[in-house]
């Protein structure tokens, strides 16, 4: 029916007529000269024709823009000082922290969410199956943008102002100004102390918790460095607790002052990206345990296992290699995800990167720098995951 | 009699224990059961209440929505702007045109999904059908008035995004799949270069590319228009994720094919669309569907780039004075709309895996 638009007799008779002229072995020679040739062609046209408008509007091209005045300010500075009299190149890593601050706090609050409920989603108990099958089937199938704006248009317009903001606990305000709550302050000696101690926390927790592929020889293990973890939290606590206070925020005439703040948009942002996220990785975790063989639980009950230690020693493991490659595909989507603030006016990199472009008009330098940024994550979280990936790999199955 | 009552009290019976195991199996399982039971109680009634009872549906008195702020939700804000957030700014009088194009996208997807007709013969329905709504929507033949596409807009609009975006990323991305497994080296350095580059960045920044870094790689005095460049960037964003599947597909046919087709004397291309494509693509169906669910609400982006998608003329609605401060409700009736296409699709796509999984394991039993 379609029979004189078939590729397959296209393509035939392409290769016998190269296939007459040149030999089988020259054939793909040939071919790649000829992608070359096109590629470089179509690069120099373009380029050609970027240099000819680029000099008729009047741009330089360059990153020379970046060390110039930025000129504009930014709502959101929580990890890096910024003024309107910054530079461009600190607006953008402005927005750079901005973008990790967001997508961080999202993978892990999403992770948690969402391994509790891919593991409700398996529940014998039916009401907690469906009410979590529901979550995942509405989270899934409504655009992540119409999330944020319904939740951006929540926070904004239903909450009440901050003059009688909801105050469900002592210290916390919920108003349509976003969440404050109070926060930890600590004098500047303390705090390097702390972040030294917290850091040797994650390492001695992060050795807790390293992979092997024996549940014997860990339990063995466990005990010393459970007792260090234990001694540096006391050690944290004690220290800490000597030059601590806590910072309470307080309203007075239109807003509050003092403590910690989460702006709507970042709220917006927050709840809309971990929402959404969990519910791709519920779907995740559910499918690594489903994919489980059944003769791996009944083999474990029959060697007389408790169900906490089947779970722990024979499925977990076992579906944790199943989870981890489209686990981190999730991370990597929630990283790109991220870039929606723009949408609902959190400055992220990809909002002050256009903010940048439509001042400067260096729109292929701006785009450059975002796609850079988001390709260097992308690898950063893909070469961890496959080194984590290759750590929890069967011995022997190494490919 | 005393049978019937025998059956009864069976039931009863059966209706206990599935109570039992179902809902208050353990204590655990108890408490998380009469919690969820309690959540309900206390959200569900008063939303039902805002959503439904206290709701202004008319939008004769748009006072009346403000007045009841808080208390009950605005769907005037919808009745009042539906052809609006359906066509966009296409001229009134001319409204049956795209409705007409609803109705055949929708016939597609149907057609498509019931899976009994021919592939060739669906083919040639999908190039008559997106020829048909080419001419509808465009207009200047058969006295049909011209439309310039800037006023194509709405529901519409968003479903000709996806729908378009979908027939021509497909067939790239079968090409961008097969390079990518040439023995060609250049070839499959240059594809994957590609692949990996559009499949490292969000979509934003690809449509970004296309609206303001685009008409400076032109020449002067070409310009491409503002749709066609968003549609353009959205083929080239979903072809990259798509040839990852079709690979998939690709990956799961067994090498022997290739050998056997070989040995028939079958060239390159002959193997390739008689033997291997028709099998690796009926793999691929379902991920093929999941990944047109992602494109599907991915083309809600171009709210970003100014498009008046059915995102977009519902937000615009939004800031008239009319109806400011409605988000919620306008935002719940995007998700709706959204929801309305896509969980139908998930549905099929989950019961094409599983035909396909009991068929691969009863492949595997005999």
């Amino acid at each position: 029916m379609l029979g004189h638009l078939d590729p397959a007799k296209a393509g035939a008779g392409l290769s016998q007529f190269t296939g007459a002229f040149l030999g089988p072995r020259l054939r793909p020679f040939v071919y790649q000269v000829l992608l070359a040739a096109a590629l470089c062609l179509g690069i120099w046209y373009l380029v050609s024709n970027a240099a000819q408008n680029l000099f008729e509007l009047g741009i330089a091209a360059g990153f020379g823009f970046l060390s110039r005045e930025a000129g504009f300010a930014i709502g959101e500075t929580t990890l890096l000082s910024y003024s309107a009299a910054d530079t461009y190149l600190r607006a953008i890593v402005v927005g750079f922290l901005n973008t990790v601050r967001a997508a961080t706090l999202a993978i892990v609050c999403a992770t948690v969410l969402g391994v509790v409920i891919g593991l409700a989603r398996l529940s014998t108990n039916w009401l907690v199956a469906k009410a979590t099958a529901g979550y995942v089937e509405v989270l899934r199938n409504v655009p992540l943008v119409v999330q944020l704006f319904f939740w951006y248009a929540l926070i904004t317009e239903s909450l009440p102002g901050p003059a009688d903001a909801l105050h469900p606990f002592p210290g916390i305000f919920i108003s349509n100004r976003g969440l404050v709550f109070p926060i930890l302050k600590l004098a500047p000696v303390n705090g390097w102390l702390v972040a030294v101690i917290v850091l040797a926390l994650i390492i001695t927790v992060a050795w807790i918790l390293r992979p092997s592929s024996t549940p014997t020889s860990r339990d063995k293990r466990v005990g010393i460095p459970i007792a260090l973890a234990g001694g540096l939290a006391a050690m944290l606590f004690v220290s800490a607790s000597a030059g601590i206070e806590l910072d309470y925020p307080a309203f007075s005439g239109f807003n509050f002052s003092g403590g910690g703040s989460l702006s709507p948009e970042f709220t917006a942002l927050f709840l809309g990206l971990t929402l959404y996220t969990a519910a791709f990785i519920a779907e995740i975790v559910r499918a690594g345990i489903l994919a489980v063989d059944r003769g791996q639980f009944e083999a474990a009950y029959s060697l007389g296992l408790t169900q906490r230690q089947v779970m722990r020693f024979i499925i977990l493991p076992q579906a944790l290699r199943v989870i981890l490659p489209p686990l981190t595909s999730q991370y990597m989507n929630c990283t790109k995800n991220s870039s929606l603030a723009v949408a609902i006016g959190y400055p992220d990199l990809v909002s002050v990167a256009n903010t940048t472009i439509n001042q400067t008009g260096q729109a292929v330098e701006g785009i450059a720098i975002i796609m850079l940024v988001y390709l260097s994550i992308s690898l950063a979280i893909s070469a961890f995951m496959n080194w984590y990936n290759r750590r929890f790999a069967l011995q022997g199955s190494r490919r | 009699m005393s049978g019937i009552a025998n059956h009864t009290a069976a039931r009863a019976e059966s209706a206990f224990q599935w109570l039992r195991a179902g809902l208050f199996a353990s204590w655990p399982s108890s408490i998380a059961t009469v919690a969820i039971l309690y959540l309900a109680w206390r959200i569900l009634p008063p939303v039902l209440d805002w959503a439904l009872i206290q709701a202004v549906w008319s939008s004769e008195h748009p006072a009346l929505c403000r007045q009841l702020t808080g208390q009950g939700a605005c769907w005037a804000f919808i009745t009042d702007k539906y052809q609006f957030i359906l066509f966009g700014t296409y001229p009134a009088d001319q409204h049956w045109r795209p409705a007409l194009v609803l109705v055949i996208l929708l016939g597609l997807y149907i057609v498509s999904a019931l899976r009994t007709t021919r592939w060739s013969l669906l083919a040639a329905l999908w190039l008559a059908g997106l020829v048909l709504i080419g001419v509808l929507m465009w207009g200047g033949v058969f006295g049909l008035r011209h439309v310039e596409n800037e006023r194509w807009g709405g529901l519409t609009l968003t479903l000709l995004l996806a729908t378009f975006g979908i027939a021509l990323a497909f067939p790239l991305s079968i090409v961008l799949a097969l390079a990518r497994r040439s023995d060609m080296p250049l070839v499959r350095w240059v594809t994957i270069a590609y692949i990996e580059l559009i499949r490292g960045v969000p979509l934003i920044s690809v449509l970004f590319m296309a609206s303001v870094m685009l008409p400076l790689f032109l020449p002067a005095g070409v310009s491409i228009d503002k749709l066609l460049r968003a549609q353009l960037a959205m083929v080239l964003f979903a072809a990259a994720y798509l040839a990852e599947v079709v690979r998939g597909g690709l990956q799961a046919i067994p090498r022997q094919q290739e050998e056997a087709a070989q040995a028939l004397g079958l060239t390159y291309w002959q193997r390739t669309w008689y033997v291997i494509l028709p099998q690796a693509l009926t793999i691929a169906i379902p991920p093929l569907v999941n990944t047109f669910i992602g494109f599907f609400k991915d083309t809600s982006l171009v709210v970003i780039i100014g498009l008046f998608d059915f995102l977009t003329t519902i937000k615009i609605s939004l800031s008239e004075p009319t109806w400011t401060g409605f988000g919620v409700e306008a935002y719940l009736f995007a998700a709706f709309g959204y929801f309305f296409f896509c969980y139908p699709m998930s549905r099929y796509s989950q019961r094409l895996e599983q035909r396909s999984a009991h068929g691969t394991a009863l492949g595997r039993a005999t």
